[in-house]
């Protein structure tokens, strides 16, 4: 098992999704590879012949009713919205320019 | 006069509704409490004084116009800051949702309310319910009521210290990998974190949703039982919930018979890491089981020793994708939206400022066992290592009726000792895990103080799913005979803050 690297650390921030620091990818790769080190050995007991267990309850596509219920107002479900325009979720630019 | 602040739950829903005193002044004397301690402790992220004292009139006024009340009813508690209130912050220990109020209640929140259970506020946490210590929290650390200098558990570090240091006798958990047990032990007191699927998910903040469980928190069994009678049962909200009676938790606490019980003791929760004082009081404990009529009988759980590995794949796996939700577009922290970055940037900017290192470690971990090459040596390793250690359960419990083991290697640590170190922080979760993996219900009962640094030891009881009013039962019957043995609950030997 190769160890992590500052530059995993950086591709690893790009897919979760967070604009890391330079001086976090240092720090997180000594911590990742460690982590990763010392829960690879799951593979030891892992046999071809073992399930895996997903959940603890075995439930498959759990159906309620189609109704309509009281739910929340426009108003109440924008109340936490960073931005909003015209009863909606106003958000950054989600498309390129053209 | 009695100080209502040291009242159990059960004597004080008595008092109330035998009108010896009013649920408004049950609540008025916590809120001083709190004003007199909460700065040293820092259990409270948010002290919702006005809503506490209506919630307590209208119990007062219930009871004047002759109506029948619940059995906690004017009973304050203290509430983890991972469950919704309509109105009130819910931070999640995060500054992600900093300042955010909910626009609805959790399905947990709702039933307290209707049970006439006085909320007092929202606990401290660790973010996104993600350690062992409440460090994590983007608030500041809590201090243990037993030793301001150590920690206090996690991830409901606030919670157990509320209870420790009488702030509340009631308070609400949520039990990932042992949040709520090992906070309950290392302050003294009781955490229960009921079957995978036995109280309601709905409006609690996900962290990892295979294995994530609120329960209740007190300072006695008999409270605890009370309280999960009120949270537990069926809920169509949450697509999880078991759709099955609650199992009769109150009538067991009240019990307490272990007589001809079958008590498993599984031999791999000992050895290495284990304190010595820990397991001193570990083994009093099965003494004090056999002397009471119980069957001890030694376990081997093989599987056990990877529990923790799998855990934290599992666990941080089903994060990364829970955590997708907080991307600064709909609700929350939104950073850097000047009108020229895309979503994208702003999304990956707001989330480096709004998660702590303990979270972005998680998140990062899981996306890793989750890529594309990697999934099958990790994520797909540990799903498989969940089902050898639901077998080891099984087959223990075709033996015994519990097993039981130390909730935590260790008494409570000192603030900043594992603070930079991720794999001793998760070593404390070392007993309690194996639960969750499985969706068992289990315990933590008091079961003395460790010898050598005089700190509550705490005691794991087990129990097969959907037979969590076993755990009831034992708890209530060690915790009668060690009272009856020390002369006194364990809590009065704790500093008077």
């Amino acid at each position: 098992m190769p160890g992590i690297t500052r530059e995993e650390v950086a591709h690893l921030g790009r897919l979760s999704r967070l604009e890391l620091k330079d001086e976090e990818l240092d720090h997180f790769a000594g911590q990742l590879d460690a982590i990763i080190g010392a829960v690879a050995r799951v593979s030891e007991v892992a046999g071809e012949d073992v399930p895996p267990t997903s959940h603890p309850l075995p439930l498959t596509n759990v159906m309620r009713p189609d109704e309509v219920r009281p739910s929340l107002t426009p108003a109440e479900a924008l109340s936490g919205a960073p931005a909003q325009e015209q009863q909606r979720f106003k958000v950054p630019q989600i498309l390129g320019e053209d | 006069m009695t100080d209502l602040t040291r009242l159990t739950a059960a004597q004080t829903a008595a008092a109330v509704a035998s009108g010896e005193t009013s649920a408004v002044e049950v609540a008025q004397a916590h809120l001083d409490r709190i004003g007199a301690v909460d700065e040293k402790v820092h259990a409270f992220l948010h002290v919702d004084t006005e809503g506490a004292l209506k919630a307590a009139k209208a119990v007062d006024d219930k009871r004047a116009a002759g109506e029948k009340l619940g059995p906690l009813a004017g009973v304050p508690l203290a509430l983890k800051d991972i469950f919704t209130t309509k109105g009130i912050p819910t931070t999640v220990g995060s500054k992600m949702l900093e300042g955010w109020i909910p626009p609805y209640d959790a399905t947990l929140t709702a039933r307290l309310k209707q049970a006439g259970i006085v909320i007092l506020g929202k606990t401290n946490m660790d973010e996104f319910a993600m350690g062992s210590s409440t460090e994590n929290s983007a608030y500041g650390p809590t201090g243990n009521p037993w030793d301001l200098t150590r920690i206090p558990g996690g991830s409901g570090g606030g919670s157990s210290a509320a209870l420790a240091s009488f702030q509340a006798p009631l308070a609400i958990g949520t039990d990932t990998g042992g949040s709520i047990r090992q906070p309950a032990a290392v302050t003294g007191t009781v955490g229960v974190k009921p079957t995978y699927g036995g109280v309601s998910r709905y409006g609690m903040v996900a962290f990892s949703s295979s294995l994530d469980q609120g329960g209740p928190c007190a300072r006695t069994v008999l409270d605890a039982a009370l309280l999960h009678e009120v949270i537990a049962g069926y809920d169509p909200m949450d697509s999880t919930s078991i759709d099955a009676p609650v199992p009769p938790v109150v009538e067991a606490a009240r019990n307490g018979d272990v007589r001809g019980l079958r008590v498993g003791v599984i031999k791999e929760f000992a050895g290495e890491g284990y304190q010595a004082g820990v397991m001193e009081r570990f083994n009093e404990s099965v003494e004090l089981l056999r002397e009471l009529g119980a069957e001890v009988v030694e376990l081997s759980c093989p599987s056990f020793e990877y529990a923790l590995a799998a855990y934290y794949l599992i666990a941080p796996s089903e994060c990364s994708s829970n955590l997708a939700r907080f991307d600064g577009l709909r609700y929350g922290l939104r950073v850097g939206d000047d009108g020229t970055r895309s979503a994208e940037d702003v999304t990956a900017l707001t989330r480096e400022a709004g998660f702590g290192p303990e979270v972005k470690r998680r998140i990062m971990l899981g996306t890793y066992a989750l890529s594309s090459g990697y999934y099958d040596a990790y994520y797909g390793s540990a799903q498989k290592v969940r089902t050898l250690i639901s077998r080891d359960f099984e087959r223990s419990f075709q033996q015994v009726d519990v097993v039981i083991s130390p909730t935590t290697p260790t008494t409570a640590f000192p603030i900043g000792e594992r603070a930079d170190d991720p794999m001793a922080m998760y070593l404390a979760d070392l007993c309690t895990i194996p639960a969750n993996l499985a969706g068992n219900a289990a315990m933590s009962v008091p079961c003395g103080l460790a010898s050598e640094d005089g700190l509550p030891v705490g005691l794991q009881i087990i129990a097969p799913a959907m037979a969590d009013d076993r755990l009831y039962r034992v708890g209530a019957a060690v915790e009668a005979a060690f009272t009856a043995r020390w002369g006194h609950p364990l809590l009065e030997e704790a500093p008077i803050l």
